[in-house]
């Protein structure tokens, strides 16, 4: 009896020390099949319980089952070592080098004048003002004649037109629009008031110099109703020009100017500090004219079907390039149009900023 | 429209400094383009005498001065050879910066002589080049005077700029009248006293052509000795750039600067008969004063006398009839041409004048006779002589009515709150005559002020003479209710697909909206009716059919400046015709093709990767993708086999792949290169708009069965395109068939020639039940056959 407990201590500790010694899988194996496989060590042992005595068998049962249990235990346990071992072996195999620039996905640029655009939009739009368009091709009459520039008159030259070559029948040339100021026409051609509208687009004059380029871009607001007056532009200028410029604190300074299709017609200043060769906007002493304004002429009106003793309204145009050189930086014009790529990526805008609150325009 | 301090002050008593007279007349409407005032930068000098200049003790070259000064007297220690007892000249006391030097005076000992100031040369004051020895100016000058003064330099010049409503601006009296009424001083109205005539003229002048020449007012002066005008005249007419010619001539400039009322002078003894205003003959043609000849045409105004042409109306006399020292018997003409008129023969005639400049902007019509009672005056003044009646032909038109005004216009469209009794005060004192018209105002707007029509430009009188500062700040209002989108659908689908070409890696350009012709041509346009008549240079002559042309242009150049990866978009007009329609809204990209470099295997970019990114862009505008249909029919500027068109219908919603090489060729940009253009406009309308049910989505319909999928290679002709045969499958069984998907194009070896092998993907997914074996193979029966029927390909064995 006492021999047979010793022989399971000494069969264990035996067992024991091959399993940990075991340097593979197929080692394991060979060791589980030589002590439980059907001709195995424990297996004989666990045949010759049933020639013992109850006695014995009460005794030495339970140790030879501890046994069985404890060599399983230890070869399983062995083999998830082997296959964690043989894991860790793997991906350390399969390692690659993690510097390596991956094939990515160019990402493009809005340019900054389809921004700013949208950012006036955005700021007009909470105002309450649609968006109207209006083509580049117009005719005379929207460009000039309904804006009351009387024919052959030298304000018309001031706006250095270009002209189509073709005629219509009457011997006519249609223009490129020197403004946005047509569109003010056909929107109060086709809706009756209360309007209130701003419109965007290309605009174009016959100039070319280190300032000036032949295409260029406005905004154009209008609202007619019957009490809107100059001290309403004011304060929508104010609210458009504090939310564009992201600043608290602008002044504004009207000055009496001319324009054939608005009477009484200003040119508005924006309050501005120039020193250190930057403008900045809201600061400061100095004055910068940024847009033309003024209540719409009754002429205007009645050329467009509107009873001038009945509505009343303003309109307002202002440089959308220059607004963009203001706020962002730009210092020339002419770079606008290059489709210099280096400019276009430095000035350009993520198309994932959309101008809203996320972008810094609400 | 220049204009000197002194000059203004003829006509404006005031004790305002120019930065006030600068910072009002911007307020009321004078934009003031510059101010140049050569005296301030002299204010720290005065003069001094020099009362002895003795020797310095520790130098040769150099002399110590005693100087009279304003800060009384001095010793000066001063180089000039010419510093001299009695010398009156320039002293800079110690703290001048001195402009010439760039040095700021310092009291500190020269060779031991402290030195209490400096005696000035030209040069050291920038005012001439001369160094050699300290001003010599009139000893009869008072020591303490300023040196501006002293040299006639304390009169700043005004340069403005008028608007073209205002042409009494054009006239000194004008900017001092409206200045006046600002507050800013007292409008000194100086009267014109006629001067009677002592004989009637023989020399007669007549307007011939009443249209053009209303009122032609004439007078003779005979036995005047013309000469050099007095020095006053001649350094105000100096002082607004014009140069001083002879009396007769300088009085005739000054009172069309001061006046804006042009005259014009003839050496009567070269005129023949009746001088008359007339339209021009074909075939006349005279040289004018600028030295040029020119052609005169029927439609421009001439004067001439029974024989010659002698200059043209209103905008520049003749050589020939000029006046000069000799002249002793001159006509005076004062007349008032039609501004419309005379604008088009400056236009035509290129000339440049002071009269061309306020009579095509309409001069006041009622000036006739004045003009010729103040020249009379200055010319009997500096020449002498006898004048004759004033000789009038022609009438002026009327004045216009006078107009009823309710001064409460001023607050309805200003938004300034101006009472009627100011109204009243401020368009009296810019020369509107007014009378009580029961509650309202009658107002008869000044002879000069034809630009005056209606209430709106009484407003403006009223609020910029009360000052548009006056203007409050109300709270913005607000449109009230449902408001349409701010955006038309066009302009929203642009700036989404805006973005979606940004993030698919394209930059944003933009270009000129036109190009050459040449390069229109050469993408399906520069059509007759899209050429500029005055196009900024040749090669922007022609509207853009597309913004292709510019674009691939702009990466080209890219490519020259280093940088050959160009990708780039515009989304942007362009022009089919020049009628409205014809303007369209289109997204065009273009992607220079260069051999990717990279570690990973990557392909040369080409038609599939424009055509997955226009689809990824159509997608993204909201276009239905889905049902658009390929086809590789395309417009000449693409390149055949290699571009598609994609289609709703057959109307082309967008055109994809690589540029013909012609196309490239006439551009001058190196290929390949691939590219694409959206249509937007082309687009149908979305859904939600054309069915008017909201902004509601339908239930989302989501089967519990779980899809299963069938592969099939087919055997077709190598002409067969992939897209009908995918289509075949798909209407296989419209019920069961979720999806089809092209997985495999093999041509080779293993097959004919001439047949290339499709193997698609059949997703089948079931709805009410799993389907049986019996019902996949009836499925991939119908699948075989549709495609059979379709394309004639076969099962691949």
């Amino acid at each position: 009896m006492m021999a047979k407990t010793n022989d399971l201590e000494n069969l264990e500790r035996d067992l024991s020390a091959r399993i940990a010694a075991a340097s593979d899988d197929a080692g394991l194996e060979a060791i589980r099949i030589e002590a439980l496989g059907k001709q195995g060590s424990i297996s004989a042992l666990m045949k010759t319980l049933g020639s013992m005595s109850a006695d014995e068998r009460k005794e030495f049962g339970p140790k030879l089952n501890a046994l069985k249990e404890a060599i399983t235990e230890a070869i399983v346990a062995k083999k998830a070592m082997f296959a964690e071992a043989a894991l860790e072996a793997q991906l350390k195999a399969e390692a690659v080098d993690v510097t390596l620039p991956p094939v990515r996905p160019r990402i493009g640029t809005i340019h900054p004048v389809s921004q700013v655009m949208e950012e006036l939009a955005r700021i007009f739009g909470e105002m309450g003002f649609a968006v109207e368009e209006g083509p580049d091709i117009e005719s005379d009459f929207n460009n000039f004649t309904a804006l009351n520039f009387p024919p052959k008159h030298p304000a018309r030259e001031m706006h250095d037109t270009f002209f189509m070559n073709a005629t219509d029948e009457h011997g006519a040339r249609k223009v490129l629009r020197t403004h946005t100021s047509p569109v003010q026409v056909r929107t109060m051609l086709k809706q009756k008031p209360p309007i209130r509208m701003v419109c965007m687009g290309r605009t174009y004059r016959c100039d070319s110099d280190a300032t000036h380029t032949p295409m260029f871009h406005q905004i154009e607001g209008l609202v007619i109703d019957e009490s809107s007056s100059m001290a309403d532009l004011k304060s929508v200028l104010i609210a458009a020009i504090k939310a564009f410029f992201e600043v608290d604190d602008v002044r504004l300074r009207f000055r009496p100017h001319h324009f054939p299709f608005t009477e009484p017609s200003a040119e508005v200043d924006v309050g501005c500090d120039r020193s250190g060769g930057q403008i900045r906007i809201g600061a400061g002493e100095d004055w910068l004219e940024i847009l033309g304004s003024g209540m719409v002429h009754p002429n205007v009106l009645k050329n467009c079907g509107i009873d001038p003793e009945k509505y009343q309204g303003y309109a307002f145009g202002m440089g959308i390039d220059r607004l963009a050189m203001l706020k962002y930086g730009m210092p020339d014009l002419r770079a606008f149009f290059d489709a210099d790529t280096r400019w276009l990526k430095h000035y350009g805008f993520s198309p994932y900023l959309l101008p809203g609150l996320a972008a810094g325009v609400g | 429209m220049k204009f000197t301090l002194s000059w203004l002050k003829q006509h404006l008593e005031t004790e305002a400094s120019i930065d006030e007279i600068v910072e009002r007349m911007t307020m009321i409407g004078l934009e003031v383009e510059s101010v140049e005032d050569a005296g301030a930068k002299l204010a720290a000098f005065t003069i001094a005498r020099v009362i002895s200049a003795e020797k310095h003790p520790n130098a040769d070259k150099l002399r110590v001065c005693q100087v009279e000064t304003k800060l009384g007297q001095l010793e000066i220690v001063c180089g000039a050879p010419n510093a001299r007892a009695g010398l009156v000249t320039a002293f800079a006391p110690i703290g001048t910066f001195i402009p010439g030097t760039g040095i700021t005076l310092e009291a500190k000992p020269v060779r031991g002589v402290i030195s209490n100031g400096m005696l000035c040369s030209g040069a050291e004051l920038e005012l001439d080049t001369d160094a050699d020895g300290i001003l010599e100016l009139d000893s009869n000058l008072k020591v303490g005077t300023p040196l501006a003064e002293a040299l006639g330099l304390n009169d700043p010049v005004i340069d403005i700029e008028v608007t073209p409503n205002r042409p009494d601006w054009l006239g000194v009296v004008g900017i001092a009248r409206d200045l006046a009424a600002a507050g800013l001083g007292k409008f000194v109205a100086k009267s014109i006293e006629p001067i009677k005539g002592a004989f009637a003229s023989e020399q007669t002048v007549a307007t011939e052509a009443p249209e053009a020449c209303l009122v032609f007012a004439g007078r003779l002066i005979r036995g005047v000795k013309n000469g050099p005008s007095p020095a006053w005249l001649q350094q105000r007419l100096r002082a607004v750039a014009l140069r001083p010619r002879n009396a007769l001539v300088d009085i005739t400039n000054l009172i069309s600067l001061d006046r804006a009322r042009p005259l014009h002078v003839y050496d009567a003894a070269k005129l023949k008969g009746v001088v008359r205003a007339r339209m021009g003959n074909s075939g006349e043609s005279f040289k004018a004063l600028d030295g040029n000849e020119y052609a005169v045409t029927p439609d421009q105004c001439v004067i001439a006398d029974d024989t010659r042409v002698l200059g043209y109306g209103g905008i520049m006399g003749g050589e020939y009839s000029g006046c000069s020292e000799t002249t002793t018997d001159v006509l005076i003409e004062s007349a008032y041409f039609d501004s419309t008129l005379t604008h088009a023969t400056g236009r035509a005639t290129g000339i440049v004048s002071d009269a061309l400049y306020r009579n095509a902007r309409g001069i006041d019509p009622e000036s006739c006779a004045d003009g010729i009672e103040l020249a009379t005056k200055l010319v009997l003044e500096f020449c002498g002589g006898e004048p004759s009646e004033i000789m009038i032909a022609g009438q002026a038109r009327p004045p216009p009515r006078a107009l009823s005004f309710d001064p409460g216009r001023t607050r309805a469209l200003a938004g300034i709150e101006v009472s009627a009794a100011r109204s009243k005060e401020i368009l009296a004192a810019l020369g509107f005559e007014i009378k009580a018209d029961g509650k309202k105002l009658s107002v008869q707007p000044p002879s000069w002020r034809r630009d005056v029509e209606g209430s709106a430009d009484l407003v403006e009188e009223i609020a910029r003479i009360e000052g548009f500062d006056k203007m409050p700040e109300t709270a913005p209002p607000r449109a009230s209710g449902f408001r349409a989108p701010p955006a038309s659908v066009g302009e929203s689908r642009v700036r989404l697909g805006r973005r979606a070409c940004a993030s698919l890696g394209y930059d944003e350009a933009v270009t000129w909206s036109f190009c050459s012709r040449a390069h229109a041509a050469a993408f399906g346009g520069g059509g007759e009716r899209l050429m500029l008549a005055n196009p900024i240079s040749s090669d922007l002559d022609c509207m853009r059919p597309s913004a292709l042309p510019n674009l691939l242009v702009a990466a080209q150049k890219n490519a020259d400046r280093g940088f050959d990866d160009a990708r780039l978009f515009e989304a942007g007009p362009i022009y089919l015709d020049d009628s409205d329609a014809g303007q369209q809204r289109a997204i065009a990209a273009v992607w220079r093709a260069r051999p990717p470099r990279h570690w990973r295997a990557a392909h040369m970019p080409d038609i599939f990767d424009v055509k997955r990114d226009v689809m990824t862009v159509l997608e993204a505008i909201g276009a239905p993708v889905a049902s658009l249909q390929a086809a590789s029919d395309v417009p000449a500027h693409w390149r055949p086999g290699k571009a598609g068109a994609l289609r709703l219908g057959n109307k082309a919603m967008a055109i994809f792949g690589e540029i013909h090489p012609r196309a490239l060729k006439a551009l001058d940009v190196e290929g390949p290169a691939m590219a694409f253009e959206i249509f937007i406009d082309a687009l149908p309308a979305p859904r939600a708009a054309k069915s008017g049910k909201g902004r509601a989505k339908p239930p989302l319909e989501k089967l519990d069965l779980m899809p299963l999928t069938r592969d099939f290679a087919f055997v077709v002709d190598d002409k067969i395109a992939a897209a009908d045969l995918v289509r075949a499958a798909l209407g296989a069984d419209k019920a069961l068939i979720a999806d089809v998907s092209l997985f495999d194009v093999y041509r080779g070896e293993r097959m004919a020639a001439g047949k290339k092998s499709l193997a698609i993907e059949v997703t089948l997914q079931p709805r009410e039940k799993t389907l049986t074996d019996a019902e996949i193979e009836a499925a991939s029966a119908k699948i075989v056959s549709a495609v059979m029927k379709a394309t004639g390909g076969v099962l691949r064995g």
